[in-house]
């Protein structure tokens, strides 16, 4: 390619206008401006769909679940159970009893990182990647120290990816978990996830896979992707924060010890012995986020109303657009240029601080996240501080990055 | 609520592209590191502080224009002073920071371009680093704090 200009296919039939409106938080003024917001990986924001569902459950079908027979606490068990359906065919799971209701990406990681990981005997290894969210490495890191086991890193390129052979290098005989992002949430790289469960099953090694960035952008089939268990979180696919969902194969899945004991996950209980329920309730001890639940099969339903070709077109061409509108600030530098990745876009600016940038382009209506992302060895293997990162969502637009592109002007304006 | 943009005063960009006192301090008989783990903000404040007086103080270390700025004009503020002055400045500062001040600004010299960070909760934390850093050094010196 010359210096000129690229030219970028004509934008996808996607009708942006009717998406921008299910979003009642997309029509705000911030300091003044029209918010443009770019931190959809952070949390993304909610239809009209999901906040009514949740407003439905408190307002009436207001009752425990799976506990009593009156009409109200029926009507909210059948919603309940209809949510785990709907969030198993988003993930093609075989059943839904594998589909546990958890807080988010990060307590499903830690319920497998605490039940699985008592297996781990001294000299066993735990693999994971350089670019793992700290909730995708605290909790394995955990797991080694109780069992004196070794946790071993996959090296991350100068592009940002982590290659099949970053994986192979690291893989032995010892090698009993293979913990890796399906997508990175600082560079926005797609992680060859099949691939590597592929391999590390060869070695006889459980697959265990942070879902978070994945499942707003990619379509989800947990048994064509081969991993044993596969966590995400509701508030980053356009549903409520304090939900998300665990997926375990059964086989290996019913066979963990059970995590939090109390009420929903027992058969019975005497102070002699107790014994417990099987897959979902042996791991849902307590009374779930009820509302929560709801509120994310109305998420999922919501993306599935979508149509999904149209949906991908438009954020393909959204990170095209995005990446050439960036590379086009002078003294920006993009971190993480993975030829495969979804609309997570971190830069650091010469001679301005994220926070700086941060702050600045808040100061124009535009929301991005500044920081270590809950990364930071990877941002000592990239030799920054911390960076600026703008997501993208499927209510953005091109007038959005030229939004961004034009307060990181005048940011740089100020400080030079 | 003021516009970001303002929090930039022309002293604070100053001071963030130039800063003053940016260097080792050899001969320091005080020191001290300051970390804020959530942003990555990090410096070390070195003084000499002989017969209760801050005869020198110097500062390393990286972060963002407010937090760099802020320690710049610390030193400047501090030097020559006696640990109660350093004491009751820092006391003002803070309470600029956080909107509590009851002080004129004027009082305060350049340390005055701060004012603007208490409309901005999250960035306290970058403009009262160093000054926890120092009072960390003249409490016993050598010892890491942390911000957050």
């Amino acid at each position: 390619m010359t210096g000129t200009a690229m030219k970028l296919a004509a934008p996808p039939k996607w009708d942006l206008a009717k998406i921008r409106a299910d979003f009642p938080a997309v029509g705000q003024d911030v300091h003044g401006r029209p918010l443009v917001y770019l931190d959809s990986a952070a949390t993304a924001l909610k239809p009209t769909a999901v906040i009514d569902a949740v407003s439905n459950v408190y307002a009436k079908d207001c009752a425990n679940v799976h506990r009593g027979v009156h009409t109200l606490s029926q009507r909210a068990t059948l919603a309940f159970d209809a949510a785990r359906e709907k969030v198993r065919v988003f993930l093609n799971a075989r059943e839904a009893a594998e589909c546990v209701f958890v807080r988010g990406t990060t307590e499903g990681i830690n319920l497998v990182a605490q039940t699985l990981g008592r297996r781990l005997a001294p000299g066993d290894e735990v693999l994971i990647t350089g670019l793992e969210h700290h909730s995708n490495l605290v909790p394995w890191q955990m797991a080694c120290e109780a069992a004196s086991a070794r946790l071993v890193v996959a090296d991350v390129t100068d592009s940002g990816e982590v290659p099949l052979e970053s994986f192979e290098r690291r893989m032995s005989n010892k090698t009993r978990i293979v913990a890796l992002a399906h997508v990175s949430n600082t560079l926005g790289t797609i992680l060859p996830v099949k691939d590597v469960a592929r391999l590390a099953h060869e070695c006889g090694a459980v697959v265990v896979v942070d879902g978070a960035q994945a499942a707003p952008h990619l379509e989800l089939d947990v048994q064509d992707l081969g991993v044993d268990f596969y966590a995400f979180s509701g508030h980053k696919v356009y549903g409520p924060t304090g939900i998300g969902v665990l997926y375990g194969r059964r086989a290996l899945f019913e066979t963990l010890p059970p995590w939090q004991g109390g009420g929903s996950m027992i058969h019975s209980v005497s102070f002699a012995k107790t014994t417990y329920k099987g897959l979902p309730d042996r791991f849902e001890a307590g009374t779930p986020d009820i509302a929560g639940a709801i509120g994310l099969g109305a998420a999922l339903d919501y993306l599935g109303s979508l149509d999904r070709a149209a949906l991908d077109a438009h954020e393909a061409h959204l990170l095209q657009y995005a990446t050439l509108a960036l590379e086009g600030v002078p003294g920006l530098r993009l971190v993480g240029t993975a030829p495969r990745k979804i609309g997570v876009l971190s830069f650091v600016m010469d001679g301005i601080h994220p926070h700086d940038l941060g702050t600045l382009v808040d100061g124009e209506g535009v929301a991005i996240r500044t920081g270590h992302h809950c990364t930071q060895p990877l941002m000592e293997r990239f030799c920054v501080p911390a960076t600026a990162r703008a997501s993208l969502g499927i209510y953005n637009t091109e007038a959005d990055i030229d939004r961004l592109t034009a307060a990181l002007r005048k940011a740089k304006e100020l400080f030079a | 609520m003021i516009n970001p943009r303002e929090l930039y005063q022309e002293i604070i960009l100053d001071h963030g592209r130039r800063p003053r006192n940016f260097r080792p301090l050899p001969d320091a008989s005080h020191s001290a590191e300051g970390k804020n783990p959530l942003c990555g903000d990090h410096v070390i404040v070195r003084l000499r502080y002989r017969d209760g007086i801050v005869e020198d103080v110097a500062f390393e270390g990286s972060g963002c224009a407010i937090s760099t700025a802020a320690a710049s004009t610390m030193t400047e503020a501090v030097k020559g002073k006696s640990r109660a002055e350093v004491d009751a400045l820092f006391h003002e500062f803070h309470d600029l920071v956080t909107g509590k001040s009851a002080t004129d600004p004027e009082e305060l010299g350049k340390l005055a371009a701060f004012a603007g960070v208490s409309e901005f909760p999250m960035r306290v934390k970058c403009a009262t680093l160093a000054w926890h850093t120092l009072q960390s050094a003249l409490e016993g010196g050598h010892i890491a704090v942390s911000t957050e």
